[in-house]
């Protein structure tokens, strides 16, 4: 069997940022290798042409494939090994990577590390169970996305979007500057789980209709959709009889949510987040398995591609150590995170007390609901370390906060770190 | 006099924004926002809105790509973002092309260019 220091399952920007960064931590080129199933490097990015990427890494206003490129022209100049129409098809807890490609056939290769970078999956018609009949038109914006901006297709004329993630958001101004009517925007929850900004110039701009706390109940038409059911829904979220509208139109876009894609990280069985998706990781990014790391999507949905390169640095430098030390493990302490008081989760869930914590470290969190005004604590073992305030706290912002010195100290000694809201 | 109420869209954090605008049309004070290009981006918003146009323009000679993602490389007038799709509609480049090339110079007239957003072998 083959042999590789370390192996990057996906070639997106977390994978990318992974292998460029495992490679300035003294990795050879030749003993990298990124696998991607795609027929090129970039991953989402590529699709994902409108701009608003690379503020925090670059100063600038990037497009998707504008800041894939850049990553992409690093590992291509290096020569870091990257094979794409790679599909892996096992993970082992004995780092055993095995996969098939059109030009290698299938191949089991041994890794020194891992790095898991195979970023999320849309929620689907399926897993809404909208009742109705079958017709096509009927798409994830995700997939309208690359139909319109991969493909060259409009996928219809007369749109209704389910969802007002950024996806869906960022899809109905496009579909509308390509010529398509996009008639509204149905939320189901009270707010919008995009950013403020996609709000305001993906639907403000072309006067498209937010329509909260209101979901699709019905799907019309045989062989091609005709018309939906909207109806508004109450505080338990359930339709309010009396509500319903119908509404004529042959598209209808779901940007409902998105699912870490884990199923090899389930199969080696690694630890899963029940609130994540993802696997549960240390501060250094290592998963439940020792030498099997995580970064990006995969591991929690990220609103900002620049937090999952800082992520998927931080994992490719560890798992650079790791080999680098011939696979040493923290031996200390593990605390557990944990959020609180609207806090939905904390990510990293653990920490580790002598492991790789310095005043760089950040804790990543999301809260449950829209917020005002309130404090973001820092605890350990319920003694508050660190408080600051937000004017503005929303789901759709991934908040984060960077340990201070006093912190650490405390955490080097804790239990237990909580974040919550005050 | 009357308040002008955006959300700030030069970066992810999205400001709530707030202009006090005269009966002439006067910006009198902003408020809301954490930085200066916040406040440049409401006063733009009240006088001449401005956006950056991103889309995708024909392709011929690539191996996989038939499309090419493009962009304005600085903003446009928000009121000419049709106009401007009606001419990348026409618009056919040939590979191999190079991140950053400029596709059309003075686009639109508007003193910004067009320019490839990938680079295709």
């Amino acid at each position: 069997m083959e042999n590789k220091k370390i192996i990057i399952i996906g070639g997106g920007p977390a994978g990318l940022a992974a292998a460029i960064e495992a490679n300035n931590a003294g990795i050879a080129p030749d003993d990298i290798l990124i696998l991607e199933r795609d027929r090129e490097l970039g991953g989402i990015l590529n699709q994902c042409i409108h701009a608003g990427f690379g503020l925090h890494m670059f100063g600038e206003e990037l497009t998707g494939p504008e800041y894939a490129g850049r990553f992409i022209d690093i590992v291509k100049e290096r020569n870091i090994g990257y094979l794409c129409d790679a599909m892996v098809l096992s993970v082992s807890a004995e780092r055993e990577v095995s996969f098939v490609s059109p030009t290698e056939g299938f191949c089991r290769v041994k890794a020194g590390a891992i790095v898991l970078a195979m970023g999320c999956r849309e929620r689907t018609r399926g897993a809404l169970n909208i009742a109705g009949s079958r017709p096509a038109g009927i798409y994830s914006a995700g997939t309208a996305q690359r139909y319109v901006n991969i493909d060259g297709y409009l996928p219809g004329k007369r749109v209704v979007i389910l969802g007002s993630g950024d996806i869906g958001l960022i899809m109905a101004r496009r579909m509308t500057l390509e010529g398509a009517k996009v008639l509204r925007v149905c939320e189901l929850m009270p707010y919008s789980g995009g950013l403020p900004r996609n709000i305001a110039q993906c639907l403000d701009d072309f006067d498209i209709p937010l329509y909260l706390s209101h979901t699709v109940t019905g799907i019309h038409g045989k062989e091609r959709l005709e018309g939906v059911t909207v109806a508004k829904v109450g505080d338990d979220r359930r339709p309010i009889a009396g509500t319903e509208e119908y509404i004529e139109c042959d598209t209808l876009l779901l940007s409902v949510g998105l699912l870490p894609e884990n199923e090899l990280t389930r199969e080696a069985g690694i630890t899963i987040d029940r609130i994540t998706g993802g696997a549960q990781v240390d501060e250094t990014m290592q998963t439940s398995i020792p030498g099997i790391f995580a970064c990006g999507n995969v591991l929690h949905v990220h609103d900002l591609v620049d937090f999952v390169t800082k992520e998927a640095y931080r994992a490719g430098a560890s798992a650079a150590k790791f080999v680098n030390e011939g696979g040493s493990t923290p031996t200390g302490s593990t605390l557990q995170t944990e959020g609180k008081n609207g806090v939905r989760y904390v990510m990293p869930q653990k920490i580790n007390a002598d492991g790789a914590l310095t005043t760089e470290t950040t804790l990543f969190f999301r809260v449950d609901n829209i917020y005002r005004d309130k404090f973001v604590t820092l605890s350990v073992d319920g003694t508050e370390i660190f408080r600051r305030k937000k004017r503005f706290l929303e789901p759709g912002q991934m908040e984060n906060i960077t340990l201070s010195e006093d912190a650490v100290k405390a955490i080097r000694s804790g239990k237990t770190v909580t974040v919550a809201l005050a | 006099m009357s308040i002008i109420k955006k959300t700030c869209i030069v970066c992810p954090i999205g400001c709530h924004l707030e202009a006090e605008v005269s009966d002439s049309g006067e910006i009198l004070s902003v408020s809301g926002n954490t930085c200066k290009r916040g406040e440049t981006y409401i006063r733009d918003e009240v006088t001449n809105p401005r956006r950056t146009l991103t889309s995708t323009v024909k392709l011929t000679g690539a191996k996989y790509d038939k499309f090419l993602p493009v962009k304005t490389d600085g903003a446009i007038s928000k009121g000419r973002l049709f106009e401007a799709m009606e001419i990348l509609s026409g618009i056919t480049v040939t590979a191999p092309i190079k991140r950053g090339d400029v596709i059309v110079e003075n686009f639109l007239g508007e003193g910004v260019a067009l320019v490839a957003g990938k680079t295709v072998e």
